[in-house]
């Protein structure tokens, strides 16, 4: 995985809530059998329109002013619905890193971690704050910098956020999950020798 | 200490809790389809990785099967996706119910039918929809693709605690209402996103009251709720289903196995940090109206206005509902023709759906201009139908009796609203474009898309003939 850096660059705005995983990455793009390539079907009905191919003018990503924004800015509980990670593959693909929201569903949550992108869950003036600084100043580019924890804007609003731990330092470092959790594998076969014996019946 | 069924279920899965790192969770069975696993399957190979438990794990063929002619799979890179789900079970001896088998069908129906889901579990799914297994007790939850490459991989996930909720139902369901409309009923109560960061334990005795089949349909809808999990407490009802089938425990296992289950279930006075109460006789059969699963009313009730909503953000989500969904806001849900009725999905595509429906319709016609297509959950679905002939009676109202796969609830394989098209259907989501571009859904019971069926619009059912 990718290593997550400290970095400044334009701030897209989705004034929009409830953006599901349907809208993301509708499923007719969902039957690849590769990780790489969803990017050009990200919003794909909202961004083109009825001949698919056009970019719909009127869609707020095919402003030229948010070309090669890597920051996301969107309404609440975003990524909710289907626990597809085609969505954050889509997102991490046509060049996001970073989503700043209230809120998001949580297994869409979790999928970001696993693919280099980092959530940023601030508060409803917070975001309201951001909103009304990229709607002023579209191609605004925000901060971000993972280790401090810290979104800065050329607006002045600093930001201090949340996030676990772990996912920091994974996140930080590109770690590979797996092989984290196989540093633990002699605990994993400790507990499945226990329910052997505990649940037979799981084992035939 | 008095502990939640979640967070018994919680330590009885906890391979290990480092100081610093993520809790290790064991998880004891894997379900899998052919539109998230691909890239997990993938992902191994790269790594030299092998799967870790076989056994563990279930894998069918669901989301791009035809339902008509169902070998012919038109999109080749949809036939691709079965071709290779189909060649990693073979190379990793995954047992598949694949196209070939006649126990094929939906994931979350077919798994059930197998008894391969017990109380006390932890189940994983590359699928939101898991959720449904939390009707035996399991904790059972939707995860993406790198982490179904993980269990694979160390038959564990790293996870965080979830908070828990606890949804308590009490009273007599009206006639007609169903598990459907409770589900419905809560995501209005709860919004989308008020399960996010909780498991749900749905309680009552409305909830007792439900069999398997009604408490997976309320299961499956908690993740439209945003919860990470619901869960119905183990009881006579579960045994009775689990007795007998093809994975429940055998012989001196089986006695075993209750006795365990039995202490599976939230303690009295157990704590939980959210709890939200409804009345059973308060809960009409519901329809939605938006978008999104929380834009919900009473069948006897009209569609919303943007002024109805205090909060800025849900008024604004009316506006664009409104829109889409070309309803407008005081017209009666009663008065809203529909093009095309479906019912099936893991939502509604059990045996008990299809009664309820083919009750509903025994005898009378589908409206003119209507479209209505059956779509059994699972091949044995479909056999038990056709034995106590409901086909017949699906047929003989001009509805289309289908082959088992997800359809036009996600509208992968074929099957899909065209666009401007407006569907009564039995699934779980009416996002846009989640059942075709420019589709409108509206989600219902199966005795409620049967009535519609007929009638051409909405009905309410508890005063139709
Ligand atoms: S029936 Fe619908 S919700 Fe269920 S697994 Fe298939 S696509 Fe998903």
């Amino acid at each position: 995985m990718e290593a997550y850096k400290k970095h400044t660059s334009i701030a897209a705005l989705m004034d929009r809530s409830n953006v599901d995983t349907d809208q993301i990455i509708p499923k007719n793009f969902m039957k690849k059998v590769e990780r790489t390539g969803f990017g050009i079907h990200l919003f794909h009905n909202w961004r083109f329109l009825a001949d698919n191919v056009t970019p719909n003018p009127d869609f707020e990503l095919n402003k030229p002013a948010f070309k090669g924004a890597k920051i996301l800015v969107a309404g609440e509980n975003f990524g909710c619905g289907s626990s597809r990670e085609h969505a954050p593959w889509a997102i991490a693909d046509y060049g996001f890193n970073t989503i700043i929201s209230t809120s998001f569903a949580d297994i869409f949550f979790s999928n970001c971690f696993k693919n280099s992108i980092l959530p940023i869950k601030v508060s409803k003036d917070e975001l309201a704050a951001l909103m009304a600084e990229i709607a002023a100043n579209e191609g605004v580019e925000f901060t971000v910098d993972l280790e401090a924890q810290k979104v800065t804007t050329p607006g002045g609003i600093e930001i201090n956020f949340e996030v676990d731990a772990f996912r920091k330092e994974s996140l930080l470092d590109g770690l590979d999950d797996i092989a984290w959790t196989l540093k633990h594998e002699d605990k994993i076969t400790a507990f499945e020798e226990k329910q052997k014996q505990a649940l037979p019946w799981l084992w035939k | 200490m008095t502990k939640t069924m979640y967070e018994k279920i919680w330590d009885a899965n906890l391979v290990h809790e480092p100081e610093s790192g993520s809790p290790l969770l064991f998880v004891d069975r894997h379900l899998m389809h052919e539109v998230t696993s691909p890239q997990a399957f993938e992902g191994l190979r790269l790594q030299n990785r092998k799967v870790r438990n076989v056994h563990s794990i279930l894998a069918t063929i669901d989301h791009c099967v035809p339902t008509k002619d169902r070998y012919n799979i038109v999109d080749p890179i949809a036939k691709k996706q079965v071709e290779t789900m189909t060649a990693n079970c073979a190379e990793n001896e995954i047992n598949l119910y694949g196209m070939d088998s006649n126990q094929n069908g939906v994931i979350h129906i077919v798994v059930p039918e197998h008894g391969f889901i017990h109380p006390g579990m932890v189940v994983c799914c590359g699928d939101s929809h898991t959720a449904t297994h939390g009707a035996f007790g399991a904790l059972a939850f939707g995860i993406g693709t790198s982490e179904v490459e993980h269990i694979m991989a160390t038959q564990t996930l790293q996870q965080k605690k979830a908070k828990t909720m606890l949804v308590k139902v009490e009273g007599q369901l009206s006639k007609y209402a169903t598990a459907k409309d409770i589900a419905l009923a809560i995501i209005a109560e709860t919004g989308t996103a008020g399960g996010t960061g909780y498991v749900m334990e749905f309680a009552g005795n409305t909830i007792t009251d439900l069999s398997m089949e009604a408490r997976m349909t309320l299961c499956n809808m908690a993740i439209e709720a945003g919860a990470r999990a619901g869960l119905v407490a183990p009881d006579q009802i579960t045994f009775d289903y689990l007795e007998g089938r093809e994975f429940a425990p055998k012989g001196d296992d089986w006695a075993t196995a209750v006795e365990y289950w039995k202490t599976m279930v939230s303690d009295e006075g157990a704590e939980f940090d959210s709890v939200i109460t409804l009345k059973a006789e308060d809960i009409a059969p519901q329809v939605s109206w938006g978008t999104s699963p929380e834009q919900v009313v009473a069948v006897d009730a009209v569609v919303p206005a943007p002024s109805d909503f205090d909060d800025v953000v849900k008024s604004q989500a009316c506006v664009n509902a409104l829109k889409y969904m070309d309803v407008k806001a005081g017209q009666k849900i009663t008065d809203i023709n529909i093009d095309i009725v479906f019912v099936g999905s893991c939502t509604n595509g059990r045996i008990e759906d299809f009664r309820a429906a083919a009750e509903l319709i025994k005898g009378k016609t589908v409206a003119q201009g209507v479209q209505a297509i059956a779509v059994p959950g699972s091949f044995p679905v479909k056999e038990q139908a056709e034995a106590e002939g409901l086909d017949k009676i699906f047929i003989a109202a001009g509805w289309e009796w289908r082959d088992p796969g997800c359809s036009m609830c996600l509208a992968m394989n074929g099957d899909e609203l065209k666009d401007g098209q407006r569907s009564a259907s039995t699934s779980n989501r009416n996002f846009e474009g989640r059942q075709g571009k420019g589709g409108r859904t509206h989600l219902v019971s199966p005795a409620m898309a049967a009535a519609a069926s007929i009638e051409g619009h909405f009905v309410d059912i508890r005063d139709w003939k």
